[in-house]
């Protein structure tokens, strides 16, 4: 169980650096590797959590919605990637442009 | 309804009937537009029957795949959940037809099937009874509206298209996240059952707070609300009324369906903070949107504002589980029609002046009059001003609030009431005047002038049912006020 | 006994239906536009004749529908809804006659009918309104719907001019909703009965039940033109001739004051009213806007400003003939409804000839235009004197009773103000009448301003003559057959007998 904890804490710890990330920096790349990495940190936390005191296995419903959210975040990047390509091939930065641009 | 027809599980067909209608778009892209409009259709009349098996035979509940909760997915329809599923229908319908004449073939062939996904997703999120499948449906149409941002490619889109999904993928995981930690606490993700085992603790409050931050993010709620005006401004113009009418609204139902079921018990101060924020995204949002100059920015912001109403609920909701389900679906219903009318609107006034320049408008009420008059219509409700819809719903939130003494709410509501109002007469004094250096008019089809003036009709209409709508949500709730009783019946 | 509860739904429906059809015709469509026009007006008569009948009878004509939890929409039509509504019959059939006249050649007039059309379809649910909440209703909807004809000539100085209009209505439209809301939340309903719904609430109310009138009575003020929220009726002048005619005399102030004697004795409750001391504050202001009115029209050189302000005064004659709490000084207040409306849309018309006739806009261009427009000033003339107060013209029957009403009541310092208010309005009318009959006009009429009509020989076109005089004439008849069994002194008689203080 602290095993497991100590996996939850990290879960948690990578999601609140990802979000630093996240909102610090300004190339598009680094937030997209951000997001990934709290989506990361998200899954820990449920693969931790899904240890059971006691028990020898695991809760596989967690497993399931981790497996579930690792497809999710796979096709949030690649869409995340296609418009910071089409946004670089467009504007020549890699940054958010401002916003209200005329 | 014959029982052959009640035996026939609406909710699955909702689902499945735009799903397949987007994969047809991708296989024939020559069909789109047919392929879409029929399935917009089909998708209403298959919430008819759904809400008519409903009001038959009580809340829908089924099991897919024949497995049932807590392993497998559930589908749960109660009123709240119909409601919403015909604000999705009516609205998506108008806008469908909209957008049949809005895109080119080449934007045509992309638009089409995103938004049959999109719409798939939206069925599912109102018909989900756990949370964790709330997620998969929330992300997907997180996922959707992106891409229909930055549909046409230009460089603002993209932008906004870019902000927007970091913000809703952001608000994903801080929700994800309390899943996990509710999980963890009660051993299920089903709804129902989290409503009976559910304690406050550290790891439930927690919980509530990730998920409510993640939700108020995708809902836009001030002051996380930083994403939305790009977005829904530089959006194709149907997209941007799909954006701000419906997809808003997701995020919204979530945190009301969970609050209602499950923190609303012992979550008092949170309430507290959520009508605090909404108060402020009222003032905020109008007088942000005072200040535009461009009409569809003008436009966004209102519905920053608008936004801002809807979490007013919450400090002034009774005990009385139903009738705030009955209001903040009303609510939510009035905004979407208006709302999207009004994105329509000032797209035709657009596509008519070359511009969206608000000051330059130039006499658009007389070659332009359906456009106009659909503004007007759908700026009286989102004005909250007699007869509409909008006016039903702020004279609910107003007798709330003063009779629990909340005056400074009140206030609030009166005084957005003043700004909307401001912001409205605003683009219409300039539609009735000549400008300064006159210029020629574009076209602008018959289909889609009429489209956001049908949406803007329906805005004053609902006006007139309230007390129809409030039947949907519980038999019960046209008698009084009083009576308490929970929305999930299982 | 109950008559048909279609016909207060019929009465709105001639007016609306029309409206609606007409925002669909090509402006080419003259012909079927007044056809419209004129079918809506005369069948709204037809009906407000049927309803008169039957309420003198005794019956009761209301319908009902289910808008809010707890709150119906009702239509009802009583002795005191059929007064504003057979004014603004008789009223719409003449402003549109005056308004085809006068805007031939105009464009956009699809558009001017339209909203003119739902402008006294919004006046209809104002005067036939059950409870509060319908009045509010429509009270808004009238807001909205005259705000495309102030703005109507499309130039950026009507543009301003709705501005402000909004601002000030819109504004009073939040403090009444804000009164209304609050009172419902104390009483749980907003019906309209005969004492008033609000004299079994406990004292500890009481305090409420004050601040609830004031914001009442400011929320109508604004469109009752009382003192001081009556800035958006003089800028409000820059719309047509016909749309100054129907605010002023028919729809918009009219609705205000109808507002206000409706909250006074069907909510509150005249005696309540009086018991909670409201009723001084609100006879003091309705004083001040008279004297104030009076005293800024003096000083004005643009002849529809003149009026305008004379408005502003006038207005609150009603006003002061409810809060003063006697039941001939209700009859004086609630007569003047009529009696206000009938003269002061006499003068607008005329005003509105002067201008489009001679380009006349100014008092000083009226030099001899008793010469050159005779029928035109004798209606003028007509008005001013009833304005003034002269027998045997309406205005001395309303003022009299005010007088005698004052009297009854003890409130012996309103004597002062309703003569004082008389010399004044002496000095800004005879003065024009003096001007119109008794100097030589000059050499040339000031050129028209956008328009190349010429009359020729004749006064000007017969649909810009007959209608003020028409009102002229009944503006006499309403003073002279006063005693008569039709006049509108007798049915404010049954409406005070039957209403207000019916045991």
């Amino acid at each position: 169980m602290t095993n497991a904890f100590l996996y939850a804490l990290a879960g948690g710890g990578l999601f609140t650096l990802g979000l630093h990330a996240l909102v610090v920096h300004a190339h598009l790349l680094r937030k997209i590797l951000a997001v990934n990495i709290m989506g990361s940190g998200v899954f820990l936390v449920l693969v931790a959590l899904a240890r059971r005191s006691g028990e020898t296995a695991s809760d596989p419903v967690p497993h399931a919605m981790v497996i579930t959210g690792i497809v999710v975040t796979v096709s949030a990047t690649a869409l995340a990637l296609a418009l910071m390509l089409k946004l670089a091939g467009k504007s020549g930065h890699t940054v958010l442009p401002d916003k209200h641009s005329d | 309804m014959p029982t052959s027809l009640m035996a026939i599980d609406w909710g699955v067909i909702v689902i499945l009937l735009p799903l397949s209608g987007g994969i047809v778009c991708v296989l024939w892209p020559a069909m789109s537009k047919p392929a879409g409009l029929i399935t917009v259709i089909g998708v209403a009349l298959a919430v008819a029957g759904l809400g008519w098996r409903i009001m038959e035979n009580g809340a829908y509940r089924h099991a897919v795949g024949g497995w049932g909760a807590p392993l497998g997915i559930d589908l749960f329809a109660d009123g709240l959940s119909l409601v919403m599923l015909v604000m999705t229908a009516l609205v998506g319908l108008g806008i469908s037809f909209y957008a049949k004449r809005y895109f080119s073939p080449r934007d045509a062939i992309r638009f089409w099937p995103i938004w049959l996904f999109l719409l798939a997703a939206l069925n599912a999120l109102f018909l989900s009874a756990d949370i964790f499948n709330l997620y998969v449906t929330l992300e997907i149409i997180g996922l959707a509206a992106v891409a229909l941002t930055a549909l046409t490619g230009r460089i603002d889109a993209l932008g906004g298209a870019m902000r927007y999904l970091l913000a809703t993928l952001l608000g994903s995981l801080a929700y994800l996240l309390g899943v996990a930690l509710l999980y963890h606490d009660a051993g299920s993700v089903d709804i129902a059952t989290l409503a009976q085992r559910i304690e406050p603790n550290a790891t439930v409050w927690a919980a509530l707070g990730l998920m409510s931050t993640g939700l108020a993010l995708k809902t836009a709620l001030f002051p996380l609300s930083f994403w939305l005006p790009s977005a829904h401004a530089s959006a194709p113009v149907p997209v941007s009324a799909l954006l701000s009418a419906l997809v808003v609204k997701t995020s919204f139902y979530i945190l009301l369906r969970l609050w209602l079921e499950i923190f609303g018990a012992f979550a008092e101060g949170f309430s507290m903070l959520l009508g605090l924020l909404g108060a402020a995204a009222i003032l905020w949002g109008s007088l942000q949107a005072l200040r535009q100059t461009r009409i569809k920015l003008l436009v966004a912001y209102s519905t920053v504002a608008q936004i801002g109403y809807l979490f007013l609920i919450y400090p002034l909701a009774s005990a009385n589980n139903a009738m705030t389900a009955g209001i903040a679906a009303y609510l939510a219903f009035s905004h979407a029609l208006a709302k999207s009318a009004m994105f329509l609107a000032a797209g035709n006034l657009m596509r008519f002046g070359g511009h969206d320049r608000i000051a330059d408008l130039d006499r658009a009420v007389q070659r332009l009059p359906l456009t106009v008059a659909a503004f007007a219509l759908a700026g009286v409700s989102i004005m909250g001003l007699p007869p509409s819809s909008g006016f039903v719903g702020k004279w609910l939130l107003l007798d709330a609030a003063i009779s629990q003494g909340r005056w400074d709410l009140a206030a609030v509501m009166i005084i957005g009431g003043l700004l909307a109002a401001g912001y409205v007469f605003k683009v219409l004094g300039y539609a009735f005047t000549q400008a300064e250096a006159p210029h020629d008019a574009q076209a602008v089809p018959a289909g889609m002038q009429w489209a956001a003036l049908l949406l803007a009709i329906g805005a004053i209409l609902l006006g007139f049912m309230a007390p129809q709508i409030f039947a949907l949500i519980h038999p019960d709730l046209t008698a009084s006020a009083d009576g308490a009783g929970t929305v999930w019946t299982a | 006994m109950n008559g048909s509860a279609w016909l207060p739904l019929m009465v709105v429906g001639s007016a609306l239906l029309p409206g609606l059809i007409i925002f669909g015709l090509p402006e080419e469509k003259m012909r079927l536009r007044t056809v419209l026009n004129l079918a809506g007006a005369s069948a709204k008569i037809i009906f407000t004749g049927w309803m008169l009948w039957g309420v003198y009878h005794g019956y009761q004509y209301e319908i009902r529908v289910a808008f809010l939890p707890g709150l119906d929409l009702i239509l009802r039509a009583d002795s005191l809804s059929l007064l504003f509504i057979a004014l603004s019959s008789v009223l719409w059939l003449l402003t549109t006659v005056y308004a085809i006249g006068y805007l031939e050649g105009s464009p956009h007039r699809s558009r001017f009918f339209g909203f003119f059309s739902l402008c006294v379809t919004s006046t209809s649910g104002v005067a036939m309104s059950g409870n509060l909440i319908t009045f509010l209703l429509f009270y808004e909807l009238l807001t909205l719907v005259t705000y495309p004809l102030v703005v109507h000539r499309g130039t950026e100085a009507a543009r301003r001019a709705g501005q402000i209009y909004l601002a000030y209505t819109i504004f009073g439209g939040a403090l009444l909703l804000l009164g209304t809301v609050w009172l419902y939340s104390i009483t749980g309903t907003l019906e309209f009965s005969p004492q008033g719904i609000l004299y079994s609430l406990d004292k500890t109310y009481y305090p409420a039940l004050i601040a609830i009138f004031a914001l009442l009575i400011a929320g109508l003020g604004v469109k009752a033109a009382l003192v001081p929220l009556h800035g958006w009726l003089p800028e409000a002048m820059v719309a047509p001739a016909p749309v100054s005619a129907l605010l002023h005399a028919v729809a918009v102030v009219k609705a205000g004051a109808f507002g206000i004697v409706r909250v006074v004795y069907d909510i509150y409750g005249i005696d309540f009213a009086a018991a909670l001391g409201v009723t001084t504050p609100l006879a003091v202001l309705a004083a001040a806007t008279i004297l104030y009115g009076s005293l800024r029209a003096l000083a004005q050189d643009n002849l529809k400003r003149r009026l305008a302000f004379s408005t502003v005064s006038q207005v609150s004659y009603i006003i002061l003939g409810v809060a003063i709490v006697g039941p001939l000084a209700t009859i004086g207040g609630v007569v003047h409804l009529v009696h206000q409306g009938l003269m002061k849309i006499t003068l607008f018309f005329c005003a509105g000839n002067l201008a489009e006739t001679l380009g006349i806009h100014k008092v000083r261009e009226m030099n001899g235009v008793g010469q050159r427009m005779p029928w035109t000033m004798a209606a003028f003339t007509l008005g001013a004197f009833g304005m003034i107060g002269v027998p045997p013209v309406a205005g001395f029957i309303s003022k009299w009773y005010l007088g005698l009403g004052a009297l009854e009541a003890g409130e012996h310092w309103v004597i002062p103000v309703l003569i004082g208010s008389s010399l004044l309005n002496a000095a800004y009318f005879l003065p024009i009448l003096h001007r119109a009959w008794f100097r030589d006009p000059p050499d040339s009429w000031p050129v028209i301003r956008d328009t190349t009509r010429d009359f020729g020989d004749k006064e000007t076109a017969w649909a810009l003559l007959l209608p003020p005089v028409i009102t002229a004439l009944l503006a006499l008849f309403a003073g002279l057959l006063a005693s008569a069994w039709f006049s509108p002194l007798e049915w404010v008689q049954l409406i005070a007998q039957r209403a207000f203080y019916h045991p």
